[in-house]
């Protein structure tokens, strides 16, 4: 529990929490970018620098704009709704997701790895892992983003053709 | 080819930054107040009355036909004529002396310099000026040019535009000869009444 | 002597860490690792600010800037006396906190940039693993500032600029990265200062090694600089940005210093992204020729971002701006085809001999692919002299 680490715990909790609670919508994409740096900063801390990267990378430069685009494109300027019966009904779906969540965690066994690997190798372990033994989890992301691209394209064609 | 467009507007700009340093075609800007760029003859900015002797009132043209107040497109001008006449100190009317205009008032913020006073005027009395350093912050009335502003000798208007000075002063002088032969080969009278 | 000239700042901080007391030896040492920085690229935006007017200017046949200063070069200190006592006007309606913090994101993010580009022999701020892959997540977080920005103003134009260019930056993303996935993959390794240490080494006088020289690095070279200008915003694709178009963008609500900012923060972004390029193509900090090393490594550096920065401002003055559609059917139909040729020119360079056989093997599939596209995305329009009919 070192200095950085409750910092960056901190950052990430505080955000999410604004994320849920800001009333602006934009605000609350701002604020899950905070989130999302957060987590980047915790990956870095425990020495994982590729996947912290890539992290701010993916997350921040892409899903963040990715839901901002969204918001704007779709909604104009409404107040959210804050419906009180609903807070029950999330509170309980929150828990059940945390408790799965905590006990996949607790029982992995990532705490007891001793042989973490130096930095200097981390890179050519990734590579070579991606590329020896996790090519079919790679080729089959790889196609479900060509499949995404390709649906995204064939969507954004049919309106054109409907709007002419 | 693709990319070829590119290539050439690369190189001809580049021509350009290094031309400027060299050749003055390209590099065409006058740093003005410090340089200036000679004005061609034929320049035209607000125009002035011409007096022909050193005196602006004796020796003033106009005679306040008021021909270019008429004609004046945006009518910019304002001309009264005097009640009574002065004499002809110019020798071109045989001696008649001629009204003058007692108040010629131009307004030079309207003033569009067509030039179309200075086309119609039959007596050469007003002129296009070249000056145009004319900036005044009395906004009331420091562009609204009265008789005494306007008026310039007739050797400003050599010294400004030579060879339209010298075609004026030519025809001045055919007419001023012409006045000077007639009522010597009309009948000795000295009648000088108007008919 | 040369190499204490080479080191020399490097010495300077090792003497001062040395001698600074050693409960503060971290912070003295991480302090004169980035003031350095703050000081220098700040200074050099200044002038580039100059030189860039006086610069446009001769191309188009007139004077810039030549009153304040000789010869004009103090104009940066007027300009910044102007930025800073301007009034601050921020829209009633806007959101004062984003607008706020989007120039101060943009700047942040632009400085981060520079902690993985070696400046100089061992003149890198963070020699970090990945330190490539620092920088794109860097710039991607630019994105959002810009999108910050003009989504505070409040005002549709804003609005519109800063979706424009986010959506130019994204596209333009991919080319960039894919370029640069190239030279990493022929160096082996993501960290900047192994790059530049792969392409040190002279055959004869030759800077041999540099990635520029080979097909596929000067493809790349040329891809990543078009997707550097696009990145920064600067023209030909300054759409978002463009005076004439649509006032001024995504920045049209800020004044005086934020303005100022905005304008740090993109040419900051400028020089980090020619930084890069310098580092992955044209060999860092290295003499372009082995008779010349006796220069220290960090003037080669500046030399070859000066002359980056030139080539910026001759593009700027030569081109006119893309319209938004143009642009994309570029990036995307154009540069991401390219890239990926590009990627497999570099693989199979990879595996032949060297020689002479090599470059021209490698050279192929990227003249076929430029040429085919060439072809194919100007529609059979030929590009000739206009020719006019006049009413009668």
């Amino acid at each position: 529990m070192s200095v950085p680490f409750l910092i960056l715990a901190a950052i990430t909790i505080a955000a999410a929490v604004a994320a849920m609670t800001l009333r602006k919508l934009v605000h609350c994409a701002l604020a899950l970018a905070v989130c999302l740096v957060g987590l980047a900063g915790l990956y870095l801390d425990l020495g994982a620098e590729f996947v912290g990267l890539a992290q701010v990378l993916v997350y921040v430069g892409a899903v963040v704009i990715l839901i901002v685009f969204a918001i704007l494109l779709t909604r104009s300027d409404e107040h959210q709704s804050h419906g009180s019966s609903r807070i029950l009904s999330g509170v309980a779906v929150s828990a059940c997701v945390f408790g799965v969540l905590a006990w996949a965690v607790v029982t992995s066994g990532t705490k007891e790895s001793p042989n973490a690997m130096l930095p200097q190798g981390a890179m050519k372990q990734i590579g070579v892992a991606l590329m020896q033994r996790y090519v079919l989890p790679l080729e089959i992301v790889g196609l479900l983003l060509t499949a995404a691209l390709i649906g995204a394209v064939v969507i954004a064609m049919e309106e054109k053709q409907n709007t002419k | 080819m693709l990319g070829e467009g590119i290539i050439k507007g690369l190189v001809e700009t580049a021509r350009n930054f290094f031309g400027s340093y060299t050749s003055k075609q390209r590099l065409t800007t006058v740093q003005f107040p410090d340089e200036r760029l000679i004005q061609p003859e034929a320049t035209r900015v607000f125009p002035f009355l011409v007096f022909d002797t050193d005196d602006a009132e004796k020796g003033l043209r106009c005679v306040a036909c008021k021909i270019c107040e008429v004609e004046c497109p945006p009518q910019c001008i304002s001309i009264v004529k005097s009640a009574d006449k002065k004499p002809d100190y110019s020798g071109i009317y045989a001696g008649k002396p001629q009204f003058y205009p007692s108040k010629f008032d131009i307004d030079v913020s309207v003033c569009m310099s067509c030039q179309i006073c200075v086309e119609v005027c039959p007596f050469d009395a007003i002129k296009m000026d070249t000056a145009f350093e004319l900036s005044t912050d009395d906004r009331f009335g420091g562009l609204l040019w009265d008789k005494q502003r306007l008026a310039r000798s007739n050797e400003y208007y050599r010294s400004i535009h030579p060879t339209e000075a010298a075609e004026v002063d030519a025809q001045l002088a055919a007419k001023k000869a012409k006045a000077e032969a007639k009522p010597a080969s009309a009948a000795p009278s000295g009648d000088t009444t108007a008919r | 002597m040369t190499p204490a000239v080479d080191q020399i700042f490097v010495n300077i901080k090792h003497w001062a860490v040395f001698h600074s007391p050693a409960a503060m030896r971290p912070a003295v040492s991480v302090l004169l690792s980035i003031v350095p920085i703050l000081a220098v690229f700040p200074g050099l935006f200044a002038v580039t600010t100059v030189l860039e007017r006086k610069g446009l200017a001769r191309m188009q046949n007139r004077y810039g800037p030549n009153r304040v200063g000789p010869f004009g070069f103090l104009q940066p200190l007027a300009d910044g006396l102007k930025s800073l006592t301007k009034e601050d006007i921020v829209p009633t309606g806007a959101d004062r906190l984003t607008h706020f913090l989007a120039p101060l994101l943009l700047v942040m993010t632009a400085f981060l940039e520079y902690a993985v580009i070696p400046i100089g022999r061992n003149m890198t701020v963070a020699n970090l693993d990945a330190g490539v892959v620092l920088f794109f997540a860097a710039s991607a977080a630019m994105e959002l500032s810009i999108f910050m920005a003009g989504w505070s103003s409040r005002n549709k134009y804003s609005m519109l600029g800063a979706m424009r260019a986010v959506a130019q930056m994204i596209s333009y993303e991919a080319p960039l990265i894919l370029s640069s996935i190239a030279v990493v993959m022929t160096a082996g390794s993501l960290s900047t200062v192994t790059i530049v240490e792969k392409q040190a080494g002279y055959w004869g006088v030759w800077p041999y090694h540099w990635y520029v020289f080979t097909p596929w690095g000067l493809a790349g070279f040329i891809l990543f600089m078009i997707c550097a200008t696009a990145e920064s915003n600067r023209s030909p694709f300054d759409l978002p940005e463009g005076e004439s178009e649509i006032i001024a963008g995504y920045f049209t609500e800020y004044s005086g210093f934020k303005f100022a900012l905005f304008f740090l923060g993109e040419y900051l972004g400028m020089f980090a992204i020619s930084g890069l390029a310098i580092t992955l193509f044209l060999g860092g900090w290295a003499a372009p020729l082995s008779f010349l090393t006796f220069i220290p490594s960090w003037i080669w550096f500046f030399a070859k971002l000066l002359a980056l920065i030139a080539v910026f401002i001759w593009v700027r003055g030569t081109l006119p701006r893309l319209r938004m559609d143009q642009l994309m059917n570029f990036a995307w139909k154009f540069m991401l085809p390219m890239t990926l040729v590009v990627i497999l020119s570099a693989g199979i360079w990879r595996f032949l001999p060297q020689g002479v056989a090599r470059w021209l093997i490698c050279a192929v599939p990227i003249a076929i692919l430029y040429i085919l596209l060439g072809r194919s995305l100007m529609g059979g329009r030929k590009l000739e002299k206009r020719t006019y009919r006049f009413a009668e």
